[in-house]
C-alpha cells in the first residue's frame, strides 16, 4: 500500500459502509459518532503527499536507493497511521443539542451544540459546520464536554429546525479529513424582521370598551409557561419546575400599569401586505418594550392580553413569527 | 466556488513565529549535508533566506514581494546553470530544488504553504541519499524526518504546543508507521531500475582501477582503504599468495602507459581447467567501469556479463551500483595454448624510441640463446639479486621510465616492476601482457568473508610459452615476497600512509574495524541492495519453494491488512468511554447538592466560574464551595495535584451541609 489513495479506498471499505439513512433525516436528541458513521478521505495535502511519495518511489527505483525505499515506505506508513488517528479523533464523540436563542429574521440564530468526550483521549481541532455558518474549530479535552456555538443567518420568520451539523477533523496530520453528520432535535423561532423605520406607536386605546388606562391588579399571577432566555430569575417557578421537570416561568397579568396600546394586525394598512405588516408590529413590540408601555397584540384568531416584560415580549413575538404557519 | 468553500472548511491559519522557526530549523538540518556539495554562493543564499525568514517572523516584517521572488528565482536558475553547466543533471536538479525550497520559505504565510514546505523537506531528505547511504547518514536523516514530522503536527495545532510534546508524538507516529514500512520494504514488488535515465556514477569520487597503467597509478590507490569488493567463499578461503583477482588486461604500450584494447577482444578463450573449483560470491562496489573481478581463472561468466578472449570478466553495463554475483574459478589451468597469431604479435609490440638501455639489456639476453622460460628467470633473478626496493614513494621518473627504474632509481611499486618486466620480455621476444587487479585481501574473522580494498590493487604479467600458454609471472613477488603473502602493509613497514587496517599491531582497533565492516556489509546486503532477485530469493526461502510475483503481492496485501488492523485496534482503544473519573463523580454529586438549593451548574460552566456564582448565591458556604472547586480543578486540569487531594475532595463534598 504505497499511496494514501489506495489506503483511502481500504479505509472507506473498512470503516464507513453506507451511512445509516435514518440518521440523515430523523432528528436525534443524542448522536454518537460511531465507526460506521464516520467518513474519511484524503485532503488536498494528503493527495499532495501521495504524489510526492510516488515521485520518491520512482526516484528510489531509478537510482536504486535502498534508504529511499525506507523513507518512502516510512512516510506511506505515516500516512496510514495519520488516517487512523484522524478517524479516531471523531470516534466515540457524543453530540447533543443545546439551547438555541430566538432571532429576528435578517439576523442570526445561535445554535448551541454540546460535544461530550467520555474517553481518555483529547480530541484536537474538531470542526463544526452547519449550512450557512462559519466553521468553528475547538479542542474537546478528555473526559469533558464543550459547547460549540454556531451562528446561522436567517431570512424568513417562523419555526426553524437546526440543519444537520457536519463534524469534521483533519487533526493530527492534516492528510485526511474525517467527517460525520448529526441531525439534532433542535429548533427555535425566528421573529419577523422589525421594520427599519416604523411609524410611531399607535395611540391608545385601539378599541372601545377595552378601557384606556386599564389597571389590573398589580402583578396578578396568571400561570406558567416555558422558560425563555431573558426571563428574570426571580420569575422562575421553582416549585412548578420540580414537578414538571422543565424550566418554567411564572406569568403575571398586569404589570407596571399605565397606558395600554393595542397592536392589531387588522389595523395596519392592508396595502402593506402580511409580511411587512408583521414587520411593523414586531418593530412596535420592541418599541413598546423600550418605552415601558403595556401593549396587547391581536392577530386573526389570536389575542394576547396586555402586558409588558421579556416574557410577554417573547410571547407576542412568537405569535407574530408563527402567524399563518401550520 | 465549490473548491473555495471546501477549502474554507479546513482551518487555514497564518503561521506563528515559533512554527516558522521550527520549520526553518528542521529545513536547515535537512539541507546541512548538501552544504559541502553545492556551490558556496548557494550555501550563503540558503542560510540568508532562513535567517531572513525567521527575522521577518519575529519582527512582524513584510514578506518580500512576489516580483522580487520571481526575479530571484530567475537569477537562481541562471546561477545554477552557470555553476553546473546544465539544469537537468542530477546535481543541478538537487541544487535547484534547494533554491526553490528557500524561495518557497520566503513566501510562506499560512498553514497551507507550510504543508507544501514540509513535503518539500521530506523530498529533500531523499536527495541526500543520492550521495550517501551510510549508516550514520541514515540515522541523521531519520532524525530529520522526526523533526519534520513534529512540524507537520505543529501546523495542525492551535495555540502554542510544547516542543517536547510534539517530538514525543512525532516519535510515536513514526514508531507506529515502522511496522508498515517494514512490510512494504520487504514485500512491495521491487522493480529493477533505472526508469528514465542512466544514473550518474553512484556515490561520487569513485576510486579504483582504470584501463590504463602508468607509473604512479596504482601506488595512489594504495593510499585508499575504500572497499573494492567483498568475497564469500563456498569453502575455506584459498591461501593469500594465490589470491590474484583478475581485472583489466593491458596489451598496448606507448612508451609510458600500458593500455587495455579500446574494444574487447571478443572470442572464446581456449581454457583447460583443473584443480578444485573455488566458488566465490562477490559483492562489488560501484566503480563505474565494466569489469568484474574473479580469481584466476574464471570458468564462466555470471548473468549479464561475459568473458573476453584474454579472460577478463566484463559486465554488460558499467557497474554504477553495488552488485553481487557468483563466479567459479579454477586455480590450475592452461590458457591459450594455441593462441591466435595476431594476438601474440600484439603481445610483442614496443614503441621503437623508448628505453634504449633496457632494450639493449634484453638484446644481450636474447643473444645468449636463452629459452623464453630462462629469459623470465633471468629477469626475476635480476630483480631479486640486485638492490631493488619495493616502495610506495619512488622518485619521479623522467622520459625513459623503464631505463630510469631499472638502472638508476631501482625503487618502485608493483606497477613499476610489472611494466619493466613486460618491457624486457617483449624486447627479448617473449609475448607478454600486463594484468591489473587486486592481490590478497583481509579475512574478516567476524563475518567470515574476505575484504579486498583499493590498497590491494596490484599489477603482474602474463607471458606466453609455446605449448604451455599464458603463465602468470609476478615480478613484485621476486622483490618483496611479503607483499604477496601478507599484503602491502606488511611489506612496507612504517609507512604512515598505509591504511589503518593494514597496520597489524593495533589488535583491538582491528577487531573493532572488522566488526564495523561486518555491520556495513549487512547494511549493504539487506538495506541498500535488497534487489528484485534478493527479494524473490528471500521469499522463496521463506515459503520453502518457488514464489511468483503474484504470491508476493498477495503476501503484501495480507500483511498490510493485518498490520493496519492491529494499528486500528490500538488507535481505537483510547476512544472508548473511560470509566468515570472519581473526581468528576464527586463534582457531579456536589453540583447536584447545589442544584437542590437553586444554584444549578450549567453544563459548560467550569469549576472556577461556578464557584464564584455559587458562593455569591450561598455566601454562608462560600469557603467550602471555593475549596471544593479548587481541589477539583487541581485534580482535573493541573498536573501538580497532591496525593491526598481526592480524599480531601471526597470528605469536603460529603461534609457540605447546605441546610
Amino acid at each position: 500500500m504505497p499511496f494514501p489513495e489506495v489506503a483511502t479506498l481500504r479505509a472507506r471499505a473498512l470503516f464507513t459502509r453506507s451511512p445509516r439513512t435514518a440518521s440523515r433525516s430523523t432528528p436525534h436528541t443524542r448522536v454518537t459518532l460511531t465507526r460506521r458513521s464516520i467518513y474519511i478521505v484524503p485532503t488536498r495535502a494528503g493527495l499532495a503527499l501521495g504524489a510526492t511519495l510516488a515521485l520518491m518511489l520512482a526516484g528510489s527505483i531509478n537510482y536504486n536507493l535502498g534508504l529511499g525505499y525506507v523513507l518512502t515506505f516510512l512516510l506511506a506508513g505515516l500516512g496510514v497511521v495519520g488516517m487512523l488517528h484522524t478517524w479516531r479523533n471523531l470516534a466515540g464523540l457524543e453530540v447533543t443539542p443545546g439551547r438555541a436563542s430566538p432571532a429576528f429574521a435578517g439576523g442570526q440564530i445561535t445554535w448551541r451544540i454540546r460535544i461530550a468526550n467520555s474517553s481518555t483521549l483529547t480530541r484536537g481541532s474538531v470542526g463544526l459546520w452547519m449550512e450557512g455558518a462559519t466553521p468553528l474549530h475547538l479542542d474537546v479535552p478528555a473526559r469533558d464536554e464543550v459547547v460549540a456555538t454556531l451562528d446561522v443567518p436567517v431570512s424568513a420568520r417562523g419555526r426553524v429546525r437546526a440543519a444537520r451539523v457536519r463534524i469534521a477533523t483533519i487533526y493530527p496530520l492534516g492528510l485526511f479529513r474525517a467527517w460525520s453528520y448529526a441531525v439534532l432535535d433542535m429548533n427555535t423561532v425566528v421573529y419577523p424582521k422589525p421594520e427599519a423605520s416604523p411609524p410611531p406607536l399607535p395611540a391608545s386605546p385601539g378599541r372601545p370598551g377595552n378601557g384606556g388606562r386599564t389597571r389590573i391588579g398589580e402583578d396578578e399571577f396568571s400561570g406558567v409557561r416555558d422558560y425563555q432566555p431573558g426571563d428574570a430569575p426571580a420569575r422562575i417557578a421553582w416549585k412548578a419546575m420540580a414537578r414538571a421537570d422543565a424550566v418554567l416561568t411564572k406569568q403575571f397579568s398586569g404589570g407596571e400599569g399605565g397606558a395600554t396600546i393595542h397592536l392589531d394586525l387588522a389595523a395596519v394598512p392592508h396595502e402593506l401586505g402580511l409580511e411587512r405588516a408583521l414587520s411593523r408590529l414586531t418593530a412596535w413590540v420592541t418599541a413598546a418594550e423600550e418605552a415601558r408601555v403595556r401593549y396587547a397584540v391581536s392577530l386573526p384568531g389570536r389575542d394576547i392580553p396586555p402586558g409588558i416584560g421579556p416574557a410577554h415580549r417573547s410571547r407576542c413575538l412568537e405569535a407574530l413569527a408563527l402567524h399563518g404557519q401550520r | 466556488m465549490a473548491s473555495a468553500k471546501r477549502a474554507g472548511r479546513d482551518r487555514v491559519v497564518t503561521l506563528s513565529p515559533d512554527r516558522i522557526t521550527g520549520l526553518t530549523a528542521s529545513l536547515s538540518l535537512v539541507l546541512a549535508p548538501h552544504a559541502v556539495r553545492i556551490p558556496l554562493w548557494m550555501v550563503i543564499l540558503a542560510a540568508a533566506a532562513m535567517i531572513l525568514r525567521t527575522w521577518i517572523a519575529w519582527r512582524g516584517q513584510r514578506l518580500p514581494r512576489t516580483w522580487m521572488l520571481a526575479v530571484l528565482t530567475l537569477f537562481a536558475a541562471l546561477g545554477t546553470w552557470m555553476s553546473y553547466g546544465v539544469i537537468f543533471g542530477r546535481d543541478a536538479a538537487v541544487a535547484l530544488l534547494i533554491l526553490m525550497l528557500c524561495l518557497k520559505l520566503m513566501e510562506m504565510r499560512d498553514t497551507r504553504d507550510a504543508m507544501v514546505l514540509v513535503f518539500l523537506a521530506y523530498f529533500t531528505v531523499i536527495t541526500n541519499f543520492l550521495y550517501s547511504q551510510s549508516i550514520p547518514m541514515g540515522a541523521y536523516l531519520l532524525g530529520c524526518v522526526w523533526a519534520i514530522t513534529a512540524n507537520l503536527l505543529a501546523i495542525q495545532r492551535a495555540g502554542q504546543p510544547r516542543v517536547t510534546g510534539l517530538l514525543r508524538e512525532s516519535a510515536l507516529l513514526l514508531a507506529q508507521a515502522a511496522p508498515l514500512m517494514l512490510v512494504l520494504f520487504l514485500l512491495f514488488p521491487r522493480v529493477q531500475g533505472p526508469l528514465w535515465a542512466l544514473p550518474q556514477a553512484g556515490a561520487g569520487g569513485l576510486s579504483g582501477l582504470s584501463d590504463a597503467m602508468s607509473p604512479g597509478s596504482l601506488s595512489s590507490l594504495s593510499l585508499s582503504d575504500a572497499v573494492a569488493f567483498r568475497v564469500e567463499f563456498g569453502a575455506t578461503p584459498p591461501k593469500a599468495d594465490t589470491l590474484y583477482w583478475r581485472g583489466p588486461v593491458l596489451w598496448d604500450f606507448d612508451g609510458r602507459t600500458w593500455r587495455a584494447p579500446g574494444t574487447d577482444l571478443v572470442g572464446q578463450a581456449e581454457l583447460e581447467i583443473g584443480g578444485t573449483p573455488i566458488r566465490q560470491t562477490i559483492t562489488l562496489e560501484a566503480h563505474d567501469m565494466r569489469w568484474l573481478f574473479a580469481l584466476d581463472m574464471p570458468g564462466g561468466a555470471p548473468t549479464s556479463s561475459y568473458l573476453t578472449l584474454d579472460l577478463q570478466l566484463r559486465a554488460a553495463r558499467p557497474v554504477r551500483e553495488r552488485m553481487r554475483y557468483e563466479v567459479t574459478s579454477f586455480p590450475s589451468y592452461r590458457l591459450g595454448r594455441y593462441e591466435v597469431p595476431g594476438l601474440l604479435e600484439r603481445a610483442l609490440q614496443l614503441p621503437a624510441s623508448f628505453n634504449p638501455r633496457s632494450r639493449q639489456l634484453a638484446e644481450t639476453w636474447r643473444q645468449e640463446g636463452l629459452t623464453p622460460e630462462q629469459l623470465v628467470q633471468r629477469a626475476l633473478t635480476m630483480f631479486r639479486e640486485q638492490p631493488f626496493v619495493y616502495t610506495l614513494t619512488p622518485p619521479a621518473a623522467a622520459g625513459h621510465a623503464v631505463d630510469d627504474f631499472l638502472f638508476v632509481t631501482r625503487r618502485g611499486f608493483c606497477e613499476h616492476y610489472a611494466a619493466a618486466f613486460a618491457f624486457l620480455m617483449r624486447a627479448a621476444g617473449v609475448p607478454t601482457r600486463v594484468v591489473t587487479g587486486y592481490q590478497g585481501g583481509t579475512l574478516n574473522p567476524v563475518g567470515k568473508y574476505l575484504i579486498v580494498r583499493q590498497s590491494d590493487a596490484h599489477a603482474w604479467a602474463e607471458v606466453w610459452f609455446e605449448g604451455r600458454g599464458w603463465i602468470r609471472v609476478d615480478p613484485t613477488a621476486a622483490v618483496s615476497p611479503l607483499r604477496i603473502e601478507r599484503g602491502a602493509a606488511a611489506a612496507l613497514p612504517g609507512v604512515g600512509a598505509v591504511p589503518l587496517l593494514g597496520q597489524v599491531d593495533n589488535d583491538w582497533i582491528k577487531d573493532l574495524r572488522f566488526a564495523m565492516d561486518m555491520v556495513a556489509n549487512g547494511w549493504n546486503q539487506w538495506v541498500l541492495d535488497y534487489s528484485p532477485e534478493r527479494q524473490m530469493n528471500m521469499m522463496s526461502r521463506f515459503a520453502g519453494g518457488h514464489v511468483s510475483w503474484r504470491g508476493i503481492s498477495t503476501a503484501l496485501v495480507a500483511a498490510t491488512g493485518i498490520v493496519v488492523a492491529i494499528l486500528a485496534l490500538i488507535a481505537l482503544r483510547h476512544t472508548r468511554s473511560a470509566p468515570a473519573d472519581p473526581a468528576w463523580l464527586l463534582w457531579q454529586a456536589f453540583s447536584q447538592k447545589l442544584a437542590k438549593h437553586g444554584v444549578a451548574r450549567a453544563s459548560n460552566e467550569g469549576p472556577r466560574a461556578f464557584a464564584i456564582r455559587a458562593s455569591a448565591a450561598l455566601p454562608r458556604h462560600a469557603t467550602s464551595i471555593r475549596a471544593i472547586a479548587a481541589l477539583y480543578a487541581r485534580l482535573r486540569y493541573e498536573e501538580g495535584s497532591r496525593p491526598d487531594d481526592l480524599s480531601n475532595l471526597k470528605r469536603a463534598v460529603r461534609e457540605l451541609r447546605l441546610d
